[in-house]
């Protein structure tokens, strides 16, 4: 059964977190961003266009290795799926045709996770290859929103609201028309709840773009 | 990938600096360079920059069984990593020499001079101890790891506070942080290491190399120390020969180093635990600097959500349903379902190989008599599955039903017995 809420029956505590983000802070990768949610922290850093082992070239494309390592332990499969998706959203954004035979490794370490890991981890991507001057087509930015038992839609959730929600999604949208790249959810929902979720995301995506632009700016603009 | 190699020209150019008394930086010989320390918001989490060399450290307790033959000391586990970050020679995977002969270094410092007290990890005789791991990771590689690794771990120690544990007898009560406060670890001293680079077969020497400064050295000396000064560990590598005075003066210098770096540490956690109690904000959000053009704050930002509902509506109005392929089931006796009409048998046997199967409403039909109702099914109801497999249908007379459906039943074959929930008829 397709319930769709009505704007006004329905509170969606749309909040994203305090967000914080530093570029260039370590002096060996190409380029390395640190971003902050709430607290939420990730590194990353970015080697490339760089020498490519012969078993991995590409003739024709670099090729893009991702790795996201946890503050505790040794890697595991739930690093890997994170790995993989943003790996796909980076090669969909990077112009990697125009660094044939080379490689492009970002690395991530997990520094504090409180929810949103994820959509944090896009987010420092993106910055760390912007930071390397690597060619890409558009931004992307990662947006993650929780729904909880009584059907509200939360955005930039914490641990705790992850866990007590039904249902979790993390979205990669591009600059350009805030269209998905990439989605990746956990839990249950209905298709309506899926596109109000997508909508509420293309909203907040507008002010993380916004918050881009002004970091860069405050870097690179003289005033 | 490879490691740029260092050119000739550079090199003699870092030789002839220090025989000249200079380094790179600007710094004396025996300066270190500049030690910041941030915590995290949970206990037993810190990053220390050495300089532009970067380590961030995290302490995490379990409760485990205790090794055979301690029964009644706790375990402490290190683990430093080179994150490929740190460095573009460092290849995720592969253990190279420099990871073990750190890993080593640290364990050595930290559990052989016995700083932490492992006896008082100690739950439950012979059954349950207290795990105390220490994960190290390298982010920024600037020369002098094994210093700034060391300066991370025991900080981070010193920061941690694991469960409260209480026995009464036999009950043992492991408090969440949420009953009963977490309490520190139990730590004797706090061995520090300080690492000296020797350039010309021993005839200079240099405190806290940088990152080109070690690789043009001929061999390293690390001497871990704690500020009572005793010397907890002392390692000589890279072959060179040192005389006995030379390795006193370095212990005199380090004693010093050692002194000032505990005097760090102590003030940094001070700090820490001033701004915790007062309930001040804390952790690396707060750490960030904000004076720096590098560095962005945005506040809690309010998102706009009026009218995503009525967009959502339009969105799922607006697009077409997927094409029905599945019909709604049909039973043919009571207990089965049926949904597809199956193909002829062109083989004219009984038996047939199942096709792609992938709802699992489907089911095989059994034919019983020849005058089986078709009857409609409610979605709802649920399905009955008999689990047996040892019933044998042999169909005698297999005659056209009056919606043209053959009857299809199912043969043992092997896909057949991987999904349980299908009875071989």
């Amino acid at each position: 059964m397709m319930e769709v809420t009505q704007s006004g029956s329905a509170q969606h505590a749309a909040v994203l977190r305090e967000f914080g983000c530093e570029h260039s802070l370590l002096s060996r990768p190409d380029g390395s961003a640190s971003f902050v949610q709430g607290d939420t922290t990730v590194l990353a850093g970015v080697y490339g266009p760089a020498e490519v082992m012969v078993s991995k070239e590409s003739f024709d494309r670099a090729t893009l290795e991702v790795t996201l390592k946890p503050k505790v332990g040794m890697p595991g499969v739930a690093e890997r799926s994170k790995e993989q998706c943003i790996r796909q959203t980076c090669e969909a954004a990077l112009l990697t045709r125009l660094h044939p035979r080379t490689s492009i490794t970002l690395s991530l370490q997990t520094v504090h996770d409180d929810g949103a890991l994820l959509a944090c981890c896009l987010n420092a991507a993106c910055m760390a290859l912007m930071d390397a001057g690597l060619p890409m087509h558009c931004l992307f930015c990662g947006v993650c929103c929780a729904i909880d038992q009584q059907g509200t839609i939360k955005l930039d959730p914490t641990a705790k609201e992850e866990k007590e929600s039904r249902a979790v999604m993390t979205f990669a949208l591009d600059s350009t028309d805030c269209r998905v790249m990439m989605s990746s959810t956990k839990g249950s929902y209905t298709a309506a709840e899926l596109q109000q979720c997508i909508a509420v995301c293309q909203r907040a995506s507008e002010s993380i773009f916004q918050f881009y632009r002004d970091s860069v700016s405050r870097r690179y603009c003289k005033a | 990938m490879r490691e740029t190699p260092l050119s000739n020209c550079e090199r003699q150019f870092l030789v002839q600096a220090i025989a000249e008394k200079k380094r790179l930086d600007g710094r004396q010989t025996y300066d270190y360079r500049n030690i910041k320390i941030t915590f995290g918001t949970d206990y037993g989490c810190c990053i220390v920059d050495l300089g532009k060399t970067r380590v961030l450290a995290q302490i995490s307790c379990e409760l485990v069984a205790p090794k055979m033959n301690r029964p009644t000391e706790g375990i402490l586990f290190f683990n430093l990593e080179l994150s490929q970050m740190a460095s573009p020679a460092f290849e995720p995977g592969r253990q190279s020499e420099l990871v073990v002969k750190l890993n080593r270094l640290l364990e050595r410092c930290l559990r052989n001079s016995k700083c932490i007290d492992t006896e008082s990890l100690c739950v439950v005789s012979g059954e349950k101890v207290w795990q105390i791991r220490v994960d190290l990771h390298l982010l920024n590689h600037d020369g002098n790891i094994m210093d700034a690794a060391s300066i991370a771990a025991i900080t981070a120690l010193c920061h941690f506070r694991r469960p409260d544990v209480s026995i009464q007898g036999e009950d043992v009560t492991v408090y969440t942080p949420e009953e009963r406060d977490p309490v520190p670890l139990s730590i004797h001293h706090m061995p520090i290491c300080v690492s000296f680079s020797f350039f010309q077969q021993g005839t200079y020497l240099l405190v806290d190399p940088s990152e080109r400064e070690e690789r043009v050295m001929d061999g390293l000396l690390v001497i871990a120390m704690n500020k009572h000064r005793e010397i907890c560990t002392i390692q000589s590598s890279g072959g060179i020969m040192l005389l006995k005075d030379q390795v006193l003066r370095c212990s005199k210098i380090a004693s010093v180093k050692v002194t000032e770096i505990s005097e760090l540490i102590q003030k940094a956690l001070e700090n820490d635990k001033k701004v915790r109690k007062e309930g001040g904000k804390f952790g690396f959000a707060e750490s960030m600097p904000n004076q720096r053009i590098t560095a962005y704050k945005m506040e809690v930002a309010p998102v706009d959500t009026g009218d995503i509902g009525k967009k959502a509506e339009d969105l799922i109005s607006n697009t077409e349903p997927p094409s029905e392929i599945i019909p709604s089931p049909v039973v043919r006796a009571p207990g089965t379902g049926q949904i597809g009409e199956g193909l002829q048998n062109s083989w004219g046997l009984d038996e047939n190989e199942d096709g792609e199967e992938a709802e699992d409403q489907t089911m095989e039909e059994e034919l019983q008599t020849m005058d089986v109702k078709v009857k409609s099914v409610n979605k709802e109801d649920p399905i009955v599955l008999s689990d047996s497999e040892e019933e044998d249908v042999v169909v005698l007379e297999p005659k056209i039903m009056k919606k043209e459906v053959k009857v299809q039943a199912s043969s043992t074959a092997a896909s057949k017995k991987k999904k349980k929930k299908k009875p071989a008829h």
